[in-house]
């Protein structure tokens, strides 16, 4: 696999932790949150940490699709497919996530619901095509990078005049998402969450570019470096990170220059305008209401928006209260400061959305590295 | 009641002659007119199966004899009692007894189809144990309008791997459901196998210090049939491992006696076995990534899906345990074998109270190998 492995070559992580370490000023502390959860995955699974130098501290943030979809959305879903007895599709990650009631949509789809497992959104139009007696709704969640998919089903639904295909949109935006976590009191205010720098998504800067990421630099003195999601570049971005903090530069920087570019995929940024717009206000498993942080379908396209064709009304339901899935998101506490955390909420049975994707920070500590908390014997 | 017993039953109205004969014999006894309707055969290019060849009646009996009597013929379908009666294993033997239902979709993949699979997978389960595989019984469900050229084809290529493995399959069962209430066919396969005096091999024996041992690539199984659902079209076709393992079981047991576990990592992968074997052992387990071999098909092929080689399936590649001393003789045994080619020394067990799986990752990190969450590939064999 030319162009994967070359990108994880042990011998090349080995020298560039080496590097890392060389450039760690004595006594600093460096903190820096991967706000993908491609990133978190990516450091648990190929051991990322383990070729870091002590002083720096990698904190989980909230870019996993599945974790930051609050539970009143997955009930939307399982409500269209359990009353309305429409047939839901949606990304596999989305199916465990624990709703209202103890159910998930895989336990209502046990209970009969019409729910499938869709690789992308061409498949839910595919399907609504094949099957035209039934309702086809296509739960579409996800980041920048997975919208623009999105937007081109809802303008090909549109061209082939299609009556049995809706979207029930929970596409969220990147940038506010990060400004969120600035904002907080814990990092603004209290300090509690130290915060250096931010290692920058890799799939949803090839759509948006590195420029939405420029008022992080200037306006909250963040360096920030897009990276691409192979561990050596998790890599490299942190050893980018660590000469912006030492020379006390807050720049937007590229490791991702073989995909990403300054202005990003142009196309793509049409096609999602043409199809969508901002949502006023829009919750946030985690993060709470954020203004303008995620986007609707537009008025035009009002026949393919599954809100409006079922007449769907929000419900804010909140979390577990023992769940600490919102102060994981935004670096406020780590997967083993949850009381749930390996006991009643595991992968098999998740309470909060973290322990349910592998993208989330419970998920990839529990599956990759739930044997550091505990030490270890050779033979 | 079994098939082949059901079939016992008929043969009493109608003489005591076997099978197929059995029919013909009656047969004789009706005016031209009937004759004609009545024995014709099988219709294998366009027929399906209904309802009536579960039922315990003519079609039923047709059924079992032109499809199954014919391909699996041997000495005790031949008989045709309600079971086959069986010689005692040589003194000092014991018996292992193995079951495995098998509901994969699609039916047929590049390297296999359920029909084999099911032979493999029971035999598998016994060779594992150490067990000589001896004798298989097949059960058979299903679904009302599944094609007779389709059932054909399957049994046919059971019949030529019980007969390659040289274990016979000597009892039997089917039952049809309505449409809708089965997915064209499932097959439930039961073995036996001797067990040779002193041979303990079990999940609990792993000790620390010892080494652990693949017999060869991973994943290959699990990703033919993914690849095959999804209409994934790589450059060249992955194919399943599917295979007896018997042959192999036999020639690791010669060279290293003193091996300690044998498993066959089937659903789950690899991740799934070793974390049952820390758990039933009481042990750690490290692996070194880079030395776990790979198809690179499958690995690219993983990579596409977002998937891990070591939680998919393989139904043709057995993971050993050994004591440290015996690994080199064991992993050159399992090589000089043709199924085990690619056998690689892969990890070590530790001692570790938390009986975790381990892994030294190729990037040069470490992480856990876990078990697998829900399901990743569902109806995989």
């Amino acid at each position: 696999m030319k162009y994967v492995d070359d990108f994880r070559d042990g011998e090349i992580a080995r020298r560039l932790g080496a590097a890392i370490a060389r450039e760690i000023e004595p006594g600093r502390r460096y903190a820096f949150m991967e706000f993908c959860g491609g990133h978190t995955h990516a450091i648990s699974r190929y051991g990322v940490t383990d070729l870091l130098p002590p002083a720096v501290r990698m904190i989980h943030g909230p870019g996993c699709p599945v974790c930051v979809l609050p539970i009143g959305r997955i009930d939307q879903a399982i409500q269209l497919a359990l009353d309305e007895g429409v047939t839901v599709c949606s990304y596999g990650d989305t199916l465990r996530v624990p709703a209202s009631e103890g159910l998930s949509m895989l336990r209502a789809r046990a209970r009969g619901a019409d729910i499938r497992m869709i690789y992308s959104a061409a498949d839910a139009l595919s399907l609504a095509q094949r099957e035209p007696e039934r309702q086809v709704v296509f739960f579409a969640i996800g980041f920048e990078t997975t919208t623009p998919p999105t937007a081109l089903v809802i303008r090909q639904a549109a061209k082939l005049g299609l009556k049995n295909f809706s979207v029930l949109c929970c596409h969220v935006l990147t940038p506010p998402a990060i400004t969120a976590i600035l904002d907080s009191p814990e990092v603004r205010d209290l300090g509690s969450v130290p915060l250096d720098g931010f290692i920058g998504p890799a799939h949803v800067s090839t759509v948006i570019g590195t420029r939405p990421y420029a008022g992080f630099a200037a306006g909250y003195r963040k360096p920030v470096v897009i990276a691409g999601f192979e561990p050596l570049d998790v890599m490299q971005a942190i050893r980018m990170l660590v000469r912006q903090v030492n020379e006390g530069r807050a720049e937007v920087e590229n490791e991702f220059t073989r995909a990403v570019t300054e202005e990003g995929n142009l196309k793509a940024q049409a096609l999602m305008a043409e199809v969508l717009e901002l949502r006023s206000e829009f919750e946030w498993r985690g993060l709470g209401v954020l203004p303008n942080s995620a986007l609707k379908i537009r008025e035009r396209f009002a026949d393919f928006d599954a809100e409006a064709r079922f007449g769907l009304r929000y419900r804010p339901v909140p979390d577990h209260k023992s769940c600490d899935c919102g102060a994981i998101l935004r670096g406020v506490k780590g997967p083993l400061d949850c009381k749930l955390f390996g006991t009643v909420c595991t992968p098999e049975t998740p309470m909060g959305s973290c322990m349910v994707s592998s993208e989330g920070a419970c998920a990839a500590h529990y599956t990759y590295g739930r044997f550091r908390d505990i030490p270890v014997t050779a033979a | 009641m079994g098939v082949f017993v059901t079939f016992q039953s008929r043969r009493r109205d109608f003489g005591n002659n076997p099978p197929r004969q059995a029919w013909r014999a009656a047969d004789q006894e009706h005016t031209c007119d009937m004759k004609k309707t009545y024995i014709r055969p099988l219709d294998l290019r366009h027929g399906g199966v209904d309802l009536s060849h579960g039922g315990g009646g003519r079609a039923m009996v047709q059924l079992i004899g032109e499809m199954f009597g014919r391909a699996f013929d041997n000495e005790w379908l031949r008989r045709g009692d309600d079971g086959a009666v069986l010689p005692a294993p040589a003194p000092g033997e014991r018996l292992v007894m193995a079951t495995d239902a098998h509901v994969v979709s699609p039916l047929f993949f590049p390297g296999g189809d359920i029909g084999c699979l099911c032979v493999h997978g029971t035999i598998n389960d016994v060779a594992v144990m150490g067990a000589r595989p001896l004798y298989l019984a097949a059960s058979f469900i299903l679904e009302e309008g599944f094609p007779l050229a389709e059932l054909a084809r399957i049994v046919a290529s059971m019949a030529a791997a019980a007969k390659a493995a040289g274990v016979p399959v000597v009892t039997g069962d089917t039952k049809v459901v309505e449409r809708g209430k089965g997915d064209g066919i499932f097959i439930t396969t039961t073995g036996i196998g001797a067990l040779p005096a002193g041979c303990e091999l079990s999940g609990a024996n792993a000790r620390p210090g010892d080494a652990v041992i693949v017999s060869g690539t991973l994943g290959d199984h699990g990703m033919a049939i993914m690849a095959r659902r999804e209409n994934l079209a790589f450059e060249s076709e992955i194919r399943s491992d599917t295979a007896a393992l018997h042959g192999l079981v036999a020639a690791a047991l010669a060279a290293v006696p003193q091996t300690r576990v044998l498993r066959d990592p089937t659903r789950g992968g690899l991740a799934a076995t070793l974390n049952e074997i820390a758990q039933q052992s009481g042990v750690g387990i490290v692996l070194d990534e880079a030395a776990i071999p790979v198809d690179p098909q499958v690995a690219a092929a993983c990579e596409f899906l977002g998937l891990d080689p070591l939680n998919i399936a393989n139904e043709g590649k057995l993971v050993a345990i050994c004591p440290a001393a015996a690994a080199d003789a064991l992993v050159a045994a399992l090589r000089a074998h043709p199924l085990g080619a690619r056998a690689a020394r892969i990890g070590e067990v530790i001692a570790d109270e938390q009986r975790f799986v381990q892994m030294k990752t190729a990037f040069g990190g470490r992480r856990m190998v876990d078990w697998l969450a829900g399901e990743q590939l569902p109806r995989i064999c």
